[in-house]
């Protein structure tokens, strides 16, 4: 028992492809959605209408200092009650998504208020309407620095992904599990462990980077 | 429904663990933060590097799976941990790895005359560190500090996978019990939500203290609005600064 067996890595390899491929799953559609709420998040924070700005701080407060294991229980037992019952891996994405939006809206919220005054003032004796004022002005300046910042929180989100297994997402961490208590060994949990090590330390080396380049 | 004896026989036990498993796991990382964040600024390269493998290490891999690894693989190699150590070590080696990164970086940004004086007065290194260096850069440490004890706060609801009877454990438990989730996970998140709130006003406390220790004005007490915004640019700072983020 005490032993290392690469019979068990071997066997398990099939099973951890699989989970890998839900992993990359919840990370790609999970940062699509925390990129673009995060983004709505942070400009509904600067609107003028209290009653637009209040709400949504609190809401983002509020999903972002609560854990989000106890979301992802939350979306899963609690929404088929009101309706829609969805598959383990859309709630995953949905929480992850949904988490990681609160966070990623700091760090808009950081960009934007980098751009220097001058920039505004400038569209508006422009007369730039609202609208084009964001989209051509404001936001190129702004989401060119916060790449970086962006590219941790995928990082981050790739290791906060095996909580999406306690709901029934299989991925890494979850395919490990169940093969480890098929068997009663422990290969497959190092072998997820070692992993996670392997694909963060190179994606940080590469944000540091990234850093370099776009943050001035 | 939710009736107030499942509060007191569940949640009530469960809210004193989690307070338990926090106070625990925050002792370690500190305690690992104070030893490795130093020694990352150690002028032996070897000292560096393997200070700096032990913060990759511990930032890449992820709380939930090193607390599985503890649990579940540990005792094949013949070390059995009861499902709360096993819970507070890997949050605490965790995030230990997280708050060494703020030590070095508040020691960096002391001022270099500040060492250099210690040097002249043939302070060791340690005396330097202990007298000079981590004094000064104290009062630096406790925003960063703070935002990784909310998300410490929040890693303890991992605990609950590995059966440790927190509060979330409590919440699945009785969601089993009854029918109404809804409820249970609202009152869940709520709880949460305050222990975030009253660490965040604990540590505010601190800072001011920490501050006055070293003849630093305290700062003025912000009204509500800028007090909210000052405090958001400082979280997504240390965000961005502790590369990798804090999961």
């Amino acid at each position: 028992m005490n032993s290392w067996d690469w019979s068990n890595v071997d066997a398990f390899m099939p099973r951890f492809w699989d989970g890998v491929l839900v992993t990359l799953q919840a990370l790609v559609l999970g940062s699509l959605i925390a990129f673009s709420l995060g983004l709505v998040w942070a400009i509904a924070q600067r609107s003028t209408l209290v009653w637009v700005r209040w709400p949504v701080t609190a809401v983002t407060e509020f999903i972002r200092n609560t854990p989000l294991l106890v979301q992802l229980f939350f979306l899963f037992y609690v929404l088929p009650e009101w309706g829609p019952t969805m598959s383990p891996l859309t709630t995953g994405i949905i929480g992850l998504g949904l988490h990681y939006s609160t966070y990623t809206a700091e760090v808009y919220r950081a960009g934007i208020n980098g751009v220097p005054v001058g920039q505004w003032e400038a569209a508006t004796a422009l007369s730039l309407p609202k609208a084009r004022t964001w989209t051509s002005v404001i936001l190129p300046q702004a989401i060119r620095r916060v790449i970086p910042a962006l590219g941790n929180y995928v990082v981050s989100m790739l290791k906060d992904s095996p909580m999406i297994a306690v709901i029934g997402a299989f991925e890494m961490l979850g395919e490990a599990q169940a093969y480890s208590n098929e068997t009663f060994t422990t290969e497959a949990i190092t072998v997820v462990g070692v992993a996670f090590v392997l694909i963060a330390y190179p994606a940080s080396l590469l944000i540091r980077a990234l850093e370099r380049r776009l943050v001035r | 429904m939710m009736t107030s004896g499942m509060f007191t026989t569940w949640f009530l036990p469960g809210i004193w663990i989690t307070i338990q498993v926090t106070v625990f796991s925050a002792a370690l990382a500190a305690a690992v933060a104070f030893i490795i964040g130093p020694l990352r600024t150690s002028p032996y390269w070897i000292v560096r590097f393997l200070a700096g493998t032990y913060f990759e290490i511990f930032r890449g891999t992820s709380a939930l799976v090193l607390m599985f690894w503890m649990f579940f693989a540990l005792p094949l190699f013949g070390w059995q941990l009861v499902p709360m150590w096993a819970g507070v070590s890997a949050l605490g080696l965790t995030y230990g790895a997280y708050g060494s990164e703020v030590v070095r970086g508040a020691l960096a940004a002391v001022s270099p005359a500040q060492r250099e004086a210690g040097i002249a007065l043939s302070f060791t290194r340690l005396q330097r560190l202990r007298r000079i260096e981590l004094p000064q850069a104290w009062p630096e440490m406790i925003p960063p500090f703070n935002n990784l004890l909310i998300e410490l706060l929040k890693g303890t609801a991992l605990v609950s996978v590995i059966t440790v009877a927190d509060m979330t454990f409590a919440g699945n438990l009785v969601r089993l019990g009854s029918n109404e989730s809804a409820p249970i996970y609202t009152l869940l998140l709520v709880l949460y939500f305050v222990l975030a709130f009253i660490l965040t006003r604990g540590m505010r406390a601190l800072e001011r203290h920490a501050r006055a220790g070293i003849g630093q004005a305290p700062e003025k007490k912000p009204g509500f609005i800028s007090r909210k915004l000052s405090e958001r640019g400082e979280r997504a700072q240390a965000g961005s600064q502790a590369a990798g983020g804090m999961g």
